[in-house]
């Protein structure tokens, strides 16, 4: 339990950095052109689109030893398999397929900043990096805030890749509370056990969306 | 005379100069914004491009070239894992379900929705705090209790067990997402209804159902597209082979046949396709359906 849990916390801190990262940079490039900017925005949101048993079955595919990217290389690499590698290979396979939804959510909070506030720091003479740390960040706050908010529930609910790919394994080294709690309600026959993983799992939810509400009450300004 | 001729264009040329450089400072930022685009887009697509390929291929040539363009088309995998994965029963139980959690959503979130914003419901405020809670909770809160009232009920193994579900899980994301769009009808065209001795059946039917298509829709394309892809209900309720939907089946004919690369490529490409086109199809649909219902 406590190590499906600290799984949890590796995973969220993943989960929170790299695909937001990510999304960041896709929508601030997406905002700055014009041609194909459609084109491009819906390249990235495929992967979301796409079932995750078909997704997880290309990156079991890639990252076979055998016959993967790593084969194809050299690296003689087990990345499912190997129990340092294991947890961090299967949330690599989900932030790939995530990342674009966020960027486009970014993309969409990035075109409601009012764009006069650019015109008065092009005239003040500010340039790309610093428009984008003072004007476009600050304007996208209560999306960012929300996602943040959100990817700690999503990091609880994560379920479908882990299972599909490693269930869990190799001995428990990409076992998370969702995971586990399957097991114990279908394996162990433990339901009350599985139940109250449920219901704890629900109580930070339910925390977590009574902060949302809250910040949203008091208003982002000084959030 | 010459000199002033001569110096005449000067400035107008370092005019020039000048803005062309700017101009071409601009396309060499607008350049490597598109190179970053695209290696973006490469790392994005790249994988299920790479699928495709797999799928025409043999498996000794994927084992020497996976990520590589076919060298011959070969549509023996797809004939292949059409029959041995039982597709054409798995993509018939998967349609029943898109349209049975499509229909039932519609209807149940679409009179909610309408009673939350053109109706004077009592603690409406309370039950749209509650449809938000309910459509963000995790959905492992139900497994157990729902596992045992399923089987109790005898809706296990049972293609209408799962609909029903679909609708439970659906509904108040769906139900959230039409009354957004059915609030932006104005309430003049209602009450003029209701003027007119309509009653509030009429009503939904005639005046708001044909102005709110869109937002109908937009539910239908995310409702169907989460019940195509759905994994852990399919795989907790139902385990008789010929009733599971596409997802399910996919994963137990990948178990089987885990080392044979391109047979499971064609084979994801029968579950990856429908979707794909119906997104490129459809694409503002689902792309601001699913960033509202992102909160899933």
């Amino acid at each position: 339990m406590r190590q499906a849990l600290l799984h949890n916390v590796i995973w969220f801190a993943v989960f929170l950095t790299v695909p937001g990262a990510m999304g960041l940079l896709g929508a601030y490039l997406l905002s700055q052109v014009r041609r194909f900017q459609m084109l491009f925005r819906a390249i990235y949101f495929i992967p979301y689109v796409v079932a995750s048993v078909v997704n997880a079955a290309v990156w079991k595919m890639l990252l076979s030893p055998t016959s993967g990217i790593g084969h194809l290389l050299g690296i003689e690499q087990s990345w499912l398999g190997d129990p340092s590698t294991s947890l961090l290979s299967v949330n690599f396979v989900v932030d790939w397929h995530f990342w674009g939804f966020l960027a486009v959510i970014f993309l969409a909070a990035m075109q409601g900043v009012d764009p006069s506030l650019y015109d008065a720091a092009k005239v003040d003479g500010a340039g790309a990096w610093q428009q984008y740390r003072h004007i476009t960040l600050p304007g996208i706050r209560p999306t960012m805030v929300f996602i943040v908010l959100m990817t700690v529930i999503w990091t609880l609910k994560a379920f479908d890749y882990i299972f599909i790919m490693t269930e869990g394994g190799p001995a428990g080294s990409s076992e998370v509370v969702a995971t586990l709690m399957y097991k114990q309600a279908f394996n162990e026959y433990s339901a009350g056990y599985a139940a109250a993983l449920g219901l704890s799992m629900t109580l930070v939810t339910a925390v977590i969306l009574a902060v949302y509400q809250w910040m949203r009450k008091k208003g982002w300004e000084d959030a | 005379m010459s000199a002033t001729t001569m110096a005449r264009p000067a400035p107008a040329g370092v005019a020039r100069a000048a803005s062309g450089r700017r101009r071409r400072r601009l396309r060499l930022r607008g350049g490597t914004h598109y190179l970053v685009l695209v290696i973006l887009a490469l790392f994005a697509i790249g994988p299920l491009v790479a699928l495709v390929f797999n799928a025409f291929k043999n498996n000794a040539e994927i084992g020497s070239n996976p990520l590589s363009p076919p060298t011959s088309f070969s549509l023996d995998n797809f004939t292949d894992a059409w029959t041995r994965g039982d597709f054409a029963t798995t993509m018939r139980n998967s349609a029943i379900i898109c349209a049975g959690s499509v229909l039932g959503t519609c209807l149940v979130a679409g009179m909610a929705a309408f009673a939350l914003s053109h109706l004077r419901v009592p603690g409406g405020g309370a039950v749209v705090t509650y449809l938000f809670l309910g459509s963000a909770l995790p959905v492992q809160l139900f497994l157990v209790p729902l596992f045992f009232l399923w089987t109790r009920l005898h809706l296990t193994d049972n293609l209408l067990g799962l609909i029903i579900i679909y609708w439970a899980t659906d509904a108040p994301f769906a139900t959230l997402l039409l009354r957004s769009f059915l609030l932006k009808i104005p309430k003049d065209f209602t009450e003029a209804a209701r003027l007119d001795g309509a009653s509030s059946f009429q009503i939904a039917w005639r005046v708001v159902l044909p102005l709110a298509w869109p937002g109908f829709l937009t539910v239908a394309l995310i409702v169907a597209l989460w019940s195509w892809n759905e994994f852990f209900w399919a795989i907790t309720f139902i385990h008789t082979p010929t009733l599971r939907p596409v997802s399910t089946s996919f994963l137990a004919f990948q178990d089987q046949y885990s080392t044979d690369w391109g047979l499971t490529s064609a084979a994801a490409i029968f579950m990856l396709a429908p979707v794909v086109l119906l997104f490129l199809a459809l694409q503002r649909k689902f792309v601001s359906g699913l960033t509202s219902g992102g909160i899933k």
